[in-house]
């Protein structure tokens, strides 16, 4: 097992490509490509997979024959992890790409402060689509604001607990087991969860923002408390025990010095959090509904939420739907990627902090 | 709550301000009221969920947008999740009022009952529209078909396009040999439940099943609602598919011609309306329902056989004032000659028979709160 | 229980460890017990959210086999036939996604230049926070389109296989490209662990290796490798995980009707749980509903083994190297 079975006798010394060969092989490689497309008339597709593959094969050819055997592979390896990684950039520049080129032309001030409240145009009799998701907007926001107010104090406190509390003691073991459970719980199943429950409550046919929160903090607590709980474990103990020896009682402590030491990453478990839920699904179609117009009351009737309007506006299937969706597409990655950058600022600006 | 009450309560008051605002905040897209039939509801408030099929989205938005607008302080919200989900969501309270493509069956009349307090729904047609069998195939635009060879095509045995019964029908059109890809609803649908019943009709027994709501073979592509199955046979090649006319009207897909008598016909409005005037109402029904058993089979050149008539049903009595209202109102709007009007400049369906809308008029206009 | 005396059971439960000496006061009693109520509170909502999908599910494992037709005629045939489609699609998804994550992990770890490595890092967790329903969309909209030709290539060439046996669908919109979805929106997940894993392997059985003359792969094979392994294993169970509950990004992309096929590329496919739960929950029919949140169960039920293989793999590999 721990010899190396493909090690022969070979002198130690056989001879080396030159630092610049991958480059070489590259451009040999996408120049014969490149010929064969013009004579056969390929697209761009062919051109790029065939001058890949050319490049994968070519680079470990070249070094059979001039290194060795155990050369080659390794330069085989190589090339097919640049390839992997050339591949999986596709999917992702496409998609970014596509969300962009079609989402841009569909944003403009009136997409962002009109609802889908339509109207009838007096002469025509036409319809007159308001055409925004200015609803939609305020329907997220408050949706997910409802999902932090009842997960983050859970959250936050469980992970105290867990972590200053009940030190290794069954109902800690308990709690940390089931917070594991709750990360595997699909989004449907707490979408679900929320509206069967509201059901029973308040009868059939019962939408309201608030049964989202509560599906979204299903899905959000797990995080927030295994990042507090990871956060707050890296506050060195030295630090309690100097308050402790001050004679501050341990409830200050935590508030006054293991949270504070710890906010950075607490913070940003949180944004992480936020930015994973708020781009939530199928938990909002099955438990708020869509609406067409502005509702700011959560716990009154159906709200829209952004990424439920991509969903029927997508299945709208019109020209003018499909612009709408890739509009608000775009609008929620930004908010999901600025998110993401805050959380990633916010854990630079405090990481001395912590400790490390 | 609190705030909706002191909202119903201020409301009547500051209806003109709110209607004002909300225009001044949609940028000034209509200035004043639309045309409104006579003795139309106005300045009712409440909020009411309803939804069902999805033939009647779009006229479902014009009616809403004409009801709106002498009635702003009314949320309605209409959800098209297919006429048999939405007569389910009727039986269970979901659902104030249901838009339905078929009547209530026989089996369910109990729940439509007992869902009504006991007393009969109330089941009006409110839309009639043709059913376009719809294609996208390069270089056609349309093509004549009788029923056996429809309902061949989508029970999957004609699977080419140039098979010989599509060819011979079609002598003037070159056929491409593509494969054909059938589309139907996913979900249960009147449209679905329309169709079936011409193709078992009118098919000479190339269809096997009777009609239904859920597509009863499983061959060929699933799309969700009328809109799903007008994207996915926009996105494919050799696709056919079946819906609402108001949806593929917009498109540039390819429409059949269905064959009536000795001649083929291609879908509109008039048709339909023909077809409805073919077709006779229902025996059995109770006072409160105006339902029609639609003859497919009718051989004169001036009926297009595959529509639907879509009804409005609700119930007689509402526990809640502001509800029965609201429901009352927009029904009778719906039938007005106003309400007639917007449906068919948007959802390009036949007006109401004016003796039809009387009728329907007359039954709407019962209903009360308890 | 009885093991413990009784007088330190009256004192002080709910608080142990290194600080149990110290005093406290009616501030500290209160906060204790908030930070105790609010693990509790996790406790019963979780004990809830199963309680209550098992009451109110629980009715659809026997109900009347009417709502199953016309697709099967019991509930396990049902969920028979939505389980195999949901494990169809992780299947395609991990088939795809797995050797591209390890690569892409060996990519950040081992194999590119530090200044390509945490951008790409970077850029790999950012796809990982795009909203799924965004990936339906692009998927629906652009990916299904744009793979008609290879699914009518795949049916041409190799019909002869059981999975591609077509005909292909007109549209594309196929379990293999939902798959195709759920492997770029697993690929990120696995990589990240992956990538964290491999860049725990100590460092000297990293040199000594490359000192004994190893190549780079050689090193990667002998040392990262068995260093990693059970990591690997979890990371891969975490991603089907994830594959199995999505909902959006399938229902949007796949033309679904719940029968049992292996043909990827025709446009009959299975449906999944989750997405089959999408497409129905709109009929507040009690008895639909009963029948969605039993098999909504059943996915709970799964991933949750799933889960739970993954941590218990996870953790044998951590005491195994401790």
């Amino acid at each position: 097992m721990t010899t190396f079975d493909t090690i022969e006798s070979e002198r130690l010394y056989s001879g080396r490509l030159p630092a610049y060969a991958p480059y070489l092989v590259l451009l040999i490689a996408f120049a014969a490509s490149g010929l064969l497309a013009l004579l056969l008339g390929w697209g761009i597709v062919p051109f790029v997979i065939v001058g890949g593959l050319i490049a994968v094969v070519g680079m470990p050819a070249w070094s059979a024959v001039v290194e060795n055997r155990r050369a080659a592979t390794d330069r085989l390896v190589t090339s097919v992890i640049w390839a992997a990684f050339a591949v999986t950039l596709v999917p992702l520049v496409w998609l970014i790409w596509v969300v962009i080129s079609k989402g841009v032309p569909a944003i403009d001030l009136s997409f962002l402060t009109h609802d889908m409240v339509q109207r009838l145009d007096p002469a025509t009799g036409k319809l007159v689509a308001g055409g925004g998701l200015e609803h939609a907007l305020i329907g997220t926001l408050l949706v997910t604001l409802g999902a932090v107010v009842i997960s983050v104090p859970i959250g936050l406190f469980t992970a105290i607990y867990l972590v200053e509390y009940g030190k290794r003691n069954r109902i800690a073991k308990v709690v940390t087991f089931l917070v594991d459970v709750m990360t595997g719980i699909p989004s449907i199943v707490a979408g679900l969860f929320g509206l069967a429950l509201f059901t029973l409550i308040f009868g059939v046919g019962t939408r309201m923002g608030i049964m989202g929160s509560i599906a979204l903090s299903l899905l959000m607590i797990p995080t927030v408390v295994r990042s507090g709980e990871e956060m707050m474990r890296l506050v060195p103990d030295d630090l309690r025990e100097a308050s402790y020896a001050l004679g501050v009682p341990k409830w200050r402590t935590i508030v006054k010095v293991v949270i504070p030491t710890a906010l950075g990453g607490i913070v940003t478990g949180i944004m992480l959090a936020i930015s994973r839920v708020i781009g939530e699904t199928a938990p909002l179609l099955v438990a708020v509904g869509a609406a067409e117009a502005v509702n700011s009351n959560l716990f009154s009737g159906r709200m829209m939420t952004l990424p439920v309007f991509i969903m029927t506006q997508y299945s709208t299937a019109t020209p003018q739907g499909y612009a709408r969706a890739w509009g608000g597409a775009l609008i929620l990655i930004v908010i999901v990627m600025v998110l993401n950058l805050a959380a990633r600022i916010i854990s630079k600006i405090f990481a001395p902090k912590t400790g490390r | 709550m609190i705030t909706t009450s002191i909202r119903r309560a201020v409301v009547p008051g500051v209806a003109a301000l709110t209607l004002a605002l909300s225009l001044a905040a949609c940028g000034g897209s209509d200035n004043g009221d639309s045309a409104s039939g006579s003795g139309a509801a106005k300045g009712l408030s409440g909020t009411v969920a309803a939804g069902g099929s999805s033939a009647q989205e779009k006229a479902q938005e014009a009616w809403r947008a004409g009801f709106g607008a002498d009635n702003p302080d009314v949320t309605i919200t209409y959800d098209p999740v297919g006429s048999g989900t939405g007569r389910d969501n009727f039986y269970s309270g979901a659902y104030k009022f249901a838009g339905s493509d078929s009547a209530i069956s026989a089996e369910d009349m109990a729940k439509a009952k007992s869902a009504c307090g006991g007393s009969d729904p109330i089941e009006v047609p409110v839309f009639i529209s043709p059913i376009d069998i719809a294609f996208n195939l390069q270089g056609v635009d349309s093509l004549k078909l009788d029923a056996t060879t429809v309902a061949k095509i989508f029970s999957g045995t004609i699977k080419k396009w140039n098979d010989p019964a599509i060819a011979q029908q079609n002598p003037d059109v070159q056929l491409p040999a593509t494969a054909i890809s059938p589309v139907h609803r996913s979900d249960s649908s009147g449209t679905t439940d329309n169709f079936t019943d011409w193709l078992h009709q009118a098919g000479g027994g190339a269809w096997k099943t009777e009609h239904s709501s859920d597509w009863p073979v499983q061959v060929g592509e699933a799309a969700e609602g009328t809109s799903g199955v007008v994207g996915a046979i926009q996105d494919g090649q050799g696709t056919i598919g079946y819906a609402d006319d108001s949806a593929v009207a917009s498109t540039k897909l390819g429409k059949v011609s269905v064959k009536v008598g000795t001649d083929y016909v291609a879908p509109s409005a008039d048709g339909a309306a023909a077809g409805l005037a073919a077709s006779k109402v229902a025996d059995g029904a109770a006072a409160s329902q105006l339902v029609y058993s639609i003859n497919r089979t009718a051989t004169d050149p001036s009926v297009y056989p595959v529509f639907l008539a879509s009804y409005f049903i609700a119930c007689p009595t509402y526990d809640d004032k502001a509800t029965a209202d609201v429901v009352k109102g927009f029904g009778q709007y719906i039938v007005s000659s106003a309400g007639q009007k917007a449906a068919s400049a948007n959802a390009l369906s036949a007006p109401l028979p004016s003796d039809v809308a009387d009728k329907a008029k007359a039954i709407l206009d019962k209903i009360a709160a308890k | 229980m009885s093991t413990t005396p009784p007088d330190l059971e009256t004192e002080e439960p709910l608080i142990q460890g290194p600080y149990a000496g110290v005093k406290f006061g009616r501030g500290d009693k209160a906060f204790s017990t908030v930070a105790l109520a609010s693990g509790v509170t996790i406790l019963v909502t979780l004990a809830a959210v199963f309680v209550f999908l098992f009451i109110k599910g629980l009715p659809g494992f026997t109900a009347d086999p009417e709502i199953f037709k016309p697709s099967s005629d019991s509930f396990w045939g049902y969920v028979g036939r939505l389980l195999f489609g949901t494990t169809f699609a992780a299947i395609i998804a991990l088939l795809i996604a797995v050797p591209f994550s390890f690569a892409l992990a060996l990519f950040i770890s081992h194999y590119a230049p530090r200044r390509i490595a945490t951008p790409v890092a970077y850029v790999i967790d950012l796809l990982a926070a795009v909203p799924s329903v965004v990936f339906g969309l692009w998927g629906a909209r652009t990916l299904a389109v744009s793979s008609q030709p290879v699914q009518r290539w795949f049916d041409h060439n190799l019909g002869w296989l059981p999975f591609f046996k077509g005909p292909a669908s007109a549209t594309g919109r196929t379990i293999l490209i939902a798959g195709v979805v759920l492997a770029i929106m697993c690929i990120p997940i696995i990589t990240a662990i992956c990538r964290e894993v491999f860049s725990q392997t100590p460092r000297l059985n990293e040199e000594a290796a490359l000192a004994l003359g190893a190549t780079r792969w050689e090193m990667v094979r002998y040392a990262v490798f068995p260093h990693s392994r059970s990591g690997m294993v979890a990371a891969v169970m975490l991603g089907l995980g994830r594959a199995l509950g999505e909902t959006m990004a399938v229902s949007m992309v796949m033309s679904s009707t719940p029968i049992i096929t292996l043909n990827m590329i025709s446009s009959t496919n299975s449906a999944t749980i989750a997405s089959n739960i999408a497409a129905n929950y709109k009929a507040e029919d009690n008895r639909i509903q009963t029948v969605l949140l039993a098999t909504g169960l059943v996915l709970f039920l799964f991933t949750f083994l799933v889960n739970f293989v993954a941590r218990y793999v996870a953790g044998r590999g951590e005491r195994g190297q401790r």
